[in-house]
């Protein structure tokens, strides 16, 4: 790593090294960043920075992409997440993941929520209408769904539809949340309803953005790291990096003086 | 160069800036003239002229609100920002301190000074070189310069404590002049904040290209 970056309390996870290839391509270019737990880090940077395949390096999203290559290491809890003897799903189900379009199941908002639950082979009627409230009550949407939880998932607006993928995931009872742009489709109440959420949910997981939205990333995340072309230029308290980055490179981005 | 609009209107701020540090170095500098001169129509000039400043002032506010509510300015530009609304502070404030000196001339009339002017148009002219320094700190990004401003600072104290002295004295002498004295020892007071506003702007122009907040000009009391 070429900068120093600033230590976290309490790391949840830790990205050492983390090299990623598509094929010949070098994606991400040895990154090293640990993430704080119970708090908000979101990741920033102009397209193609290697945001995105980072956060879809912590679940293993990646490894569905046949082209990919990784070294390095990736520890949660300190295990390493690539060692072969990791579950896999185990992984997913303690690293949640939402994307940037909302995508419930066409099914009821019910069986969305305990899709993950009953997979996994909780089938008691009471225990899934606990989960169910529960994930709901935590996703800031049971009062707008409580009187119609057996309707249609895809009857509701987007950003409800994205809060029931936030609910899905909660259902699971994930240590960590990955996001990828989960706002970037919604409008401004909807996405305020979101950030509020997020920032309600680091009480109890560890949450990662990944936004485009600096504004977003200022509001509501405690650390920020700023990529560019498969790089961590600069890594730190989310007021520092708006307020006064280290790296020029990070400020002309935040300031627009990039490109 | 990507937002260009947004970094234009940033550099036409400056511009602003630079301007009402013009008129306010016009009026320090017309407001002492006048005191000298015994130039009752000029110093009603420079007090109706304040309005401009202040007219001046709410402009550049209104322009740095405006840039802050439409293109959330970050980091450097977020910096630059929140030390322009309070450099036209200071600036106002200098300018009332003008407007102040300009007020005590036509206060004393045609009644005649006590003693000559000396010190107080050394003051003036201290503090309108540490105002001009200033401004081309600010635009240089210069925090070097910035810093050795506040050392000026000290000159013009010490011309205060020396003028406020010989002004004690002349009163105990001759306590009919009591009245007069006491006006010249608020010109010199005046002129003793209007130095150090200055330096509270160069203390914004350390902040603005460091992010540090940092106190240059520690009070000797």
């Amino acid at each position: 790593m070429k900068k120093e970056n600033i230590t976290v309390p309490e790391p949840i996870v830790n990205i050492i090294d983390l090299v990623l290839y598509y094929g010949k391509t070098k994606a991400l270019k040895g990154i090293n960043l640990d993430v704080s737990r119970k708090k908000i880090t979101s990741f920033i940077g102009p397209s193609g920075c290697g945001k995105s395949t980072l956060i879809r390096c912590l679940n293993r999203l990646n490894d569905l992409i046949e082209s990919v290559t990784i070294e390095g290491s990736i520890r949660i809890d300190g295990k390493d997440i690539y060692d072969p003897a990791i579950d896999v799903t185990e992984l997913r189900r303690r690293v949640g993941m939402v994307f940037q379009k909302p995508n419930p199941f066409p099914k009821t908002i019910y069986e969305n929520v305990v899709y993950g639950p009953r997979i996994v082979g909780i089938s008691k009627k009471n225990t899934l209408d606990e989960i169910c409230e529960k994930a709901l009550k935590k996703a800031a949407l049971w009062e707008e769904v409580k009187d119609r939880l057996h309707t249609n998932a895809l009857d509701l607006s987007g950003g409800q539809q994205q809060r029931i993928c936030i609910a899905r995931a909660i259902a699971m009872e994930p240590e960590i949340i990955l996001l990828d742009e989960p706002c970037s489709a919604l409008d401004p109440i909807a996405t305020a309803k979101i950030e509020d959420m997020l920032v309600e949910l680091k009480k109890d997981y560890t949450v990662i953005i990944v936004t485009h939205n600096m504004q977003q990333a200022a509001r509501i995340s405690d650390f920020t790291g700023f990529f560019m072309l498969g790089e961590l230029v600069e890594f730190n308290v989310t007021t520092e990096i708006f307020t006064n980055p280290r790296e020029k490179q990070t400020e002309d981005y935040i300031t627009g003086r990039f490109g | 160069m990507t937002r260009e609009a947004y970094h234009k209107a940033l550099k036409n701020l400056e511009d602003d800036v630079l301007q009402m540090g013009d008129m306010v170095a016009d009026a320090i500098r017309k407001s002492v003239e006048a005191l000298q001169k015994r130039d009752i129509n000029a110093s009603r000039e420079i007090i109706k002229n304040d309005l401009l400043i202040n007219k001046k002032r709410f402009d550049i506010e209104e322009k740095c609100i405006s840039l802050i509510a439409t293109q959330q300015p970050m980091a450097v530009d977020l910096r630059e920002l929140t030390s322009i609304l309070s450099i036209i502070t200071d600036l106002e404030r200098m300018g009332d301190h003008a407007e102040g000196i300009a007020k005590i001339n036509v206060l004393l009339g045609n009644e005649p000074l006590v003693k000559p002017l000396i010190d107080i148009p050394r003051m003036a002219e201290i503090g309108l070189s540490m105002l001009d320094k200033c401004l081309k700190a600010f635009i240089d990004r210069d925090t070097e310069a910035a810093r050795r401003i506040c050392n000026e600072d000290d000159q013009v104290d010490a011309l205060h404590d020396q003028i406020y002295r010989e002004l004690l004295v002349l009163m105990m002498e001759n306590p009919r002049i009591i009245h007069m004295a006491t006006y010249l020892t608020w010109v010199s007071h005046n002129l003793e904040r209007i130095a150090d506003r200055v330096t509270n702007i160069a203390e914004r122009i350390v902040f603005m290209v460091t992010g540090k907040m940092e106190e240059i000009n520690v009070s000797k009391y």
